[in-house]
């Protein structure tokens, strides 16, 4: 048990390795001089700034001391200058990091817990209302952009009924204290986290009853249901927990997709997360954040995919003890 | 998808042709169907009975669709012609999606298939690059890679076909590896085929249906990517494209719904049409999992 969990930690750390030289390899295939490519376009590109960045990273020296420079420095937390906010990397992206969790966290919540049950309803009858309910939903979550959902969301709750705000996270006017900021906060949340929501839910149902279908044709649930057990706790106890491992397993490996939905929900929202900082840093050609960023999210999913694993032992001890 | 077009015996009915008969009896699939070609048809037949740039400045800003006998669909916020705007905006969005998948496909396939038949260390380092591709969150990879080099629409399909092969790869490897243990392979590989005959020639063809029913769905999914990145703004700004009418009508948004809507709608209806294909697809291909 604990040399697996060494050796996935071992192969994080590769992969996170992989991740740096990726973006060292991006700035130096870039067309253009990777210093000013480092600058960025409206960056301070004068004289001493230009020297400045060839010296910090050794833009003179043969390539490969480059990349060490580069991963020495990235491995002690330095990921770089942002020249157009004039801030440390690192700094500014932690300063964003809380709202796109929160986000993401809600939306991802809200999908896994409206999602299953709303397939596992549908797996009782799979001629019902529910079943078209799900249907109708994964296809629509599956084919509209998750963009124009939002501003179709914006449009009917910004005009016709304002009971949500539709932009922004906190409102500067109104004033109290920890309990109605953090009212406020989640009255802003609604909107996108249901957008981004919408799109997983639509899957996590659809997922839910397909696999709640399989398992409920198993040889075990019969035995249940021969023993005498009740309906509703076969449901609960005995199909349920087996039908959630494909949903937890997708759920977790498509932790990359819902950053990326993030960005777009972000920018829509003007939700003050790392997806909004991307959007402008990219406008704004400030690529030591824009690589950050890709960093930090990279990061993020590799951390999603190592709990992943972990939350699927737990629910399939076959799995903890095989391979 | 079609009739069989090789059988040269018209009582023998090949699996194509079976599975067409399940296709055409699902309404959902038909108008999955009806979706698509209505779409392509506005797309390429459209331009030739319509003619109206759709970069030109045809009316007053904001016009709203049905105010004026000669502009059907009103006019964006700088006064171009929306419904020219869908028109032409399909070309690019159909091409960068088709093109995307096809690269994607490419990618996916040959990781995959080798990786699946040869097994061992190939295998494993095989899957140890796709597993780093996957945990790259893909629309920001795409964001940089289309910022860093040009945003040409070859550009935005490279980048969305680098981020996109890894499940095709996954699921070439599965399929591969489950066929290559079964007797026509070892019959072939008796007979001296060699290893490129049996992957391309014996494999791949078997290995053919899954890989058709990803291969639909990675378009749709191509195509709500490009849509993305245009929306942002980050794709050919000199080509129409449906994301990119969204994403400049946005700040527009409650004095002109049309704007904004109408260009998601078809976004909608190409991507809903794809995965209603895609379903009837699975269902014609594997007849056991309709219950599903």
């Amino acid at each position: 048990m604990f040399r697996r969990i060494l050796r996935q930690l071992l192969y994080a750390a590769a992969l996170i390795l992989a991740v740096l030289v990726l973006n060292f390899l991006l700035i130096q295939l870039a067309p253009g001089d990777p210093a000013e490519v480092i600058a960025g376009e409206m960056g301070g590109a004068s004289a001493e700034v230009m020297a400045a960045i060839r010296e910090q990273y050794g833009l003179d020296k043969p390539l490969l001391t480059q990349l060490g420079l580069y991963l020495g420095r990235a491995l002690q937390g330095d990921l770089g200058m942002s020249y157009y906010y004039n801030r440390p990397v690192v700094d500014l992206i932690l300063s964003r990091l809380g709202p796109t969790m929160l986000l993401v966290a809600t939306a991802l919540g809200f999908a896994l817990i409206v999602g299953t049950r709303l397939g596992m309803l549908a797996s009782r009858n799979p001629r019902g209302i529910a079943s078209a309910v799900v249907t109708v939903l994964s296809l629509i979550g599956y084919s509209a952009p998750v963009f124009w959902t939002g501003l179709m969301l914006v449009i009917l709750f910004a005009a016709k009924i304002p009971l949500f705000p539709v932009a922004g996270m906190i409102d500067v006017v109104k004033q109290g204290g920890t309990l109605m900021r953090a009212l406020d906060i989640a009255h802003h949340l609604v909107l996108p986290g249901l957008t981004l929501g919408l799109v997983y839910l639509a899957q996590y149902s659809r997922l839910t009853r397909a696999s709640m279908l399989e398992v409920l044709g198993a040889d075990y649930i019969r035995t249940a249901r021969a023993k005498g057990v009740s309906e509703k706790l076969v449901f609960r106890r005995h199909a349920f927990r087996n039908a959630m491992l494909p949903v937890v397993t997708v759920a977790g490996m498509q932790f990359g997709a819902i950053i990326s939905g993030a960005v777009l929900v972000e920018t829509v929202f003007s939700w003050p997360g790392l997806g909004t900082l991307a959007f402008q840093s990219i406008l704004a050609r400030d690529y030591p954040t824009v690589l950050g960023i890709l960093f930090f999210s990279t990061l993020i999913v590799i951390i999603a995919n190592l709990l992943t694993d972990f939350v699927s032992r737990l629910l399939d001890p076959r799995l903890a003890k095989g391979r | 998808m079609t009739a069989p077009a090789r059988t040269s015996v018209p009582a023998a009915r090949g699996p194509m042709a079976e599975a067409w008969d399940i296709f055409r009896r699902s309404p959902s699939a038909m108008l999955g169907l009806a979706l698509l070609l209505l779409v392509m048809g506005i797309t390429f037949a459209g331009p030739h009975l319509y003619h109206v740039d759709p970069f030109e400045i045809v009316w007053a800003p904001l016009t709203p669709p049905g105010e004026e006998a000669t502009i059907p669909l009103g006019t964006d916020n700088l006064g171009r012609d929306i419904l020219a705007g869908l028109i032409a905006g399909g070309s690019a969005t159909l091409a960068v999606g088709f093109a995307a998948a096809l690269i994607t496909m490419l990618i996916g396939v040959l990781i995959g298939a080798y990786a699946g038949f040869y097994g061992g260390w190939v295998d494993d380092l095989l899957m140890r690059v796709t597993e780093f591709f996957q945990v790259l969150p893909p629309l920001l990879f795409a964001m940089v890679v289309v910022t860093l080099f040009q945003p040409t629409l070859v550009n935005v399909a490279l980048a969305i076909g680098i981020v996109s092969w890894p499940q095709t790869a996954r699921l070439t490897r599965s399929e591969f590896r489950r066929i290559r243990t079964l007797e026509y392979v070892n019959a072939m590989r008796a007979i001296g085929a060699g290893d490129g005959n049996i992957i391309w020639r014996v494999i791949l063809p078997n290995a053919l249906p899954p890989l058709i029913v990803s291969a639909t769905l990675t378009i749709g999914m191509a195509i709500l990517f490009e849509a993305g990145l245009s929306f942002l703004g980050l794709s050919d700004p000199n080509v129409m494209s449906w994301g990119l009418m969204i994403g400049s009508g946005r700040e527009y948004l409650l004095d002109a719904w049309w704007v904004v809507t109408l260009p998601g709608a078809m976004i909608f209806l190409t991507v809903l049409g794809v995965s209603l294909v895609g379903d009837g697809l699975n269902d014609a291909f594997n007849p056991k999992m309709r219950e599903r």
